[in-house]
């Protein structure tokens, strides 16, 4: 039995040679829901970006400096392993219109599964489950850009749903979202069984959904623990930029 | 209305001849192919998203329009920037992207024309605007100020020598006269240019502040930019010297127009069934003509009423 | 704010949006080809060419009053060919004196520019009613089918996702403008500063949306990696024809295809 996502001693630098991460190490078993949250500029989204290889930028060809190693489902991540660790970890971006870059919502859906090299057939099959999966069935045809912000989000999940990943990581995913709609997000998190990661500001959500809570600030670490025990401490929220939810 | 289809570097289906058409589809065709390949070999995958993206800024951009005067006003339209941003390859997709998709959706110039459009804006507007940047850059040895004068001289030049591309296809196709349409198109150009620089001069501020490292300044040029090179300064010289002489002289190309009338419909007339008749039957041309002409308003509303009248039994889906 | 206006696709439940989008491109190029094939004057064929893309409005549901409104604004162009009623040598028309000149009209040259300004007209009012029954992906799909290079139809498809999201940003940076387009008080005080300096301000609004697509293309290209692009463009394979489609296709080629003999034999 491997973890799901197993870092050790990650550091990271940017071009500019302003550091991201700092010595990071972090375990999450199959199944677990974790919070990643911090301050702006802390480097959680330069974190997730580590977890499918994106960053250290192998073919992005990015002068960045970085070490550490990250494992996910028992594959070290590196240039011989990025089709599978790609597949494995599905990542959600911020801003959804990043995202969907096709003209409409079965194209994005259907583009990890046509990389994976599936046929038509499995194609139209994943897509489908995909959009059952967000509840946004007979959306397949639709075009991206007339979506609401709600609906983008969802969809954008779908693009990754259908790479059917173990992992799920989510970068602010209520950001931008009216209360009905993040209430509707908050649910479909809830009842989807993968291990999940979700950087966020949004601590009510962490609250409700994600019983672990990793804080990072300046690139490092700097608690982890039950989500209970750790909002309790408004001393430790307060220091590192956040706010106990109501 | 904000987005005025009416650009007069976009020339609509109708106004071309046919064989114009197609030999510049031809043209553009090959370039656009042989760009194609050289991008994907030159900047690999990462160009992809960009182009598509860039080309929808440059539509996007196409829309920054700033009051002239009179009720005029100057706007964009984007080989210049394009070709100093991106190198000349990816350039000439990026133009071919947005000529392309403006004809498609907007019914901005043609689609049998869409050839000639692609010559004009992608192929030539692209060429010259490398061109006229690589020399002055070597003038200015990579120093900054090259990239604002170069800018402005390369998004005028591009833009003027189109036009008078633009003005010689039209002239061939026998639709507009060269001495006219070569004075008229390159004036109303040369006006448009000075808009087309300065807005290139002031986008290339704005990056040369934010991003200097987007404008490869003092960078060695692309592989096999010798050839865009000298194709730019081919196509700026022909033009700028073939389209005053047809202006000039336009009998000389009104002939060659004529000549090529000929060829279009050389093939015909099949059958010489009726040859002194407009109409069937009846010999008084003039009576003939407005027989026809009634028979086609009935034809014309017969079958639009009939197809209206079918479409209003059928139960509504 | 989205701009659903800049989308010419208008939704109806008509057989010409239900037609194979492929089947609407190649009828409406060779449409197009048609009327540029027509010779000059041979009006019966124009009179038919117009009767065909006017029953396809109306069958369309789009209306004809739609497309008309469209065309007429496409129409501005026909000035360029003005100039050769006068021109064209041949029968006087008329004559127009200006000043010291005097401008012979003949009939061959207003044969001329009738035909052209009519070629053009039904041209676009073509382009119109394809761009308005087909939806963009699908038409994306067409003109796979004709054979564009992949790279080149994945440019068009992520330049048509882009678009609204970056005429949004341009409209925003113009309503930035005017709202502080403000105008002195001062009797006799010019605003709005010189045509170059408007210029520039317009040309520093333009960096500001290159230098965004830049970014978010670094964005796009993250999102396409994370989910396994390698650099080549794939696809689907296309849809397979439906006997209808081909049927619709050959009757609508061979029509246009008599109306051209028929032109040509004529008026040729």
């Amino acid at each position: 039995m491997h973890h799901s996502i197993e870092i050790e001693h990650l550091s990271f630098s940017y071009p500019d040679g302003h550091p991201a991460l700092r010595d990071v190490s972090l375990h999450i078993a199959p199944g677990e829901k974790v919070a990643l949250v911090g301050p702006n500029g802390a480097g959680k989204s330069t974190f997730l970006l580590h977890l499918n290889g994106i960053l250290p930028a192998p073919a992005a060809k990015l002068p960045v400096t970085g070490q550490g190693q990250v494992t996910v489902c028992g594959l070290p991540v590196g240039q011989k392993t990025l089709g599978r660790v790609r597949a494995a970890v599905g990542l959600v971006f911020q801003n959804p219109d990043d995202q969907l870059f096709s003209p409409t919502v079965f194209d994005d859906v259907a583009f990890g599964p046509l990389y994976q090299g599936l046929d038509r057939a499995d194609v139209e099959r994943r897509v489908t489950s995909a959009l059952a999966a967000v509840r946004m069935d007979g959306y397949a045809r639709r075009v991206s850009h007339h979506l609401s912000a709600g609906e983008k989000k969802r969809i954008a999940i779908a693009t990754v749903l259908s790479m059917e990943p173990e992992i799920l990581a989510l970068d602010e995913p209520t950001a931008g979202l009216d209360p009905r709609a993040r209430r509707a997000l908050i649910n479909l998190l809830r009842d989807l069984p993968m291990t999940m990661l979700v950087s966020t500001h949004d601590l009510a959500l962490v609250r409700d959904l994600l019983p672990r809570m990793v804080i990072m600030d300046e690139g490092k670490i700097v608690a982890d623990g039950p989500t209970d025990g750790l909002m309790k401490d408004g001393e430790l929220l307060e220091a590192h930029g956040l706010e106990r939810p109501a | 209305m904000l987005y005025s289809p009416v650009q007069p570097m976009h020339i609509p289906d109708g106004f071309l001849s046919t064989l114009v058409s197609i030999v510049l589809w031809v043209i553009s065709a090959i370039s656009v192919a042989y760009a194609l390949r050289r991008v994907g070999k030159d900047l690999g995958e990462r160009q992809a998203p960009l182009m598509g993206v860039l080309a929808a800024a440059i539509f996007a951009g196409q829309m920054l329009n700033f009051t002239v005067a009179g009720g005029t006003s100057g706007h964009l339209l984007g080989a210049a920037i394009a070709t100093i941003l991106l190198g000349p390859w990816a350039a000439v997709i990026v133009m071919t992207t947005v000529v392309s998709v403006q004809a498609l959706i907007f019914q901005d110039g043609g689609l049998l024309a869409l050839g000639a459009n692609l010559f004009n804006m992608a192929v030539v507007g692209v060429a010259v605007s490398y061109f006229v940047y690589t020399s002055i850059q070597k003038l200015a040895r990579g120093k900054s100020w090259g990239v604002f004068v170069v800018g402005a001289l390369a998004a005028w030049f591009s833009i003027v020598i189109a036009s008078l591309a633009a003005a010689l296809e039209l002239a061939l196709s026998g639709t507009s006269p060269a001495n006219i349409a070569v004075p008229a198109m390159g004036g109303i150009h040369m006006l448009i240019g000075v808009g087309e620089g300065l807005i290139t001069v002031g986008a290339l501020t704005f990056l040369y502040a934010a991003r200097p490292d987007l404008l490869h300044i003092g960078e060695a040029a692309p592989k096999g930019s010798a050839a865009v090179w000298t194709g730019g300064l081919v196509l700026a010289v022909i033009l700028a010297v073939l389209s005053p002489l047809a202006s000039a002289h336009p009998d000389g190309l009104e002939w060659v127009a004529e000549q090529q009338g000929f060829l279009d419909t050389a093939q015909g007339p099949l059958y010489n069934v009726i040859p002194d008749y407009v109409f069937p039957g009846i010999t008084n041309e003039a009576f003939a003509t407005i027989v026809a002409g009634i028979v086609g308003v009935v034809i014309v509303f017969g079958v639009a009423l009939g197809v209206a009248y079918v479409q209003r039994k059928r139960p509504t889906t | 704010m989205h701009l659903h206006f800049l989308d010419p696709y208008q939704h109806r439940a008509s057989p010409v949006h239900a037609l194979d989008a492929r089947v609407k491109f190649v009828l409406t190029l060779a449409f197009i080809l048609t009327a540029s094939l027509t010779p000059v004057a041979a009006w019966p064929v124009y009179i038919l060419l117009l009767a065909v893309i006017l029953s396809v409005e109306i069958l369309s549901g789009l209306g004809v009053g739609y497309v008309l409104k469209r065309s007429a604004l496409a129409l501005s162009f026909v000035l360029a060919a003005l100039p050769v009623i006068f021109t064209i040598q041949g029968q006087t028309l008329f004559t127009l004196p200006i000043g010291a000149w005097t401008l012979t009209a003949s009939v061959e040259g207003l044969e001329r520019f009738v035909s052209v300004a009519l070629k053009s007209w039904l041209s676009v009012q073509a382009a119109i009613v394809l761009a308005a029954s087909t939806r963009f992906p699908e038409l994306l799909q067409a003109m796979r089918a004709v054979g564009i290079p992949r790279l080149l139809a994945a440019m068009f498809g992520l330049m048509w996702r882009y678009l609204f999201v970056l005429v949004d940003e341009a409209m925003r940076l113009m309503r930035a403008r005017a709202a502080r387009s403000g105008r002195g008080t001062e009797a006799g005080s010019r605003s709005g500063g010189s045509v170059a300096w408007r210029a520039r301000v317009a040309g520093g609004m333009a960096g500001s949306l290159f230098l965004r697509a830049f970014e978010r293309s670094d964005r796009i290209y993250v999102a396409m990696l994370s989910r396994g692009y390698d650099g080549e463009v794939r696809a689907l394979p296309l849809p397979p024809f439906t006997g209808a489609g081909r049927l619709s296709l050959a009757a609508g080629l061979a029509f246009l295809g008599l109306l051209l003999i028929f032109g040509i034999a004529f008026w040729g």
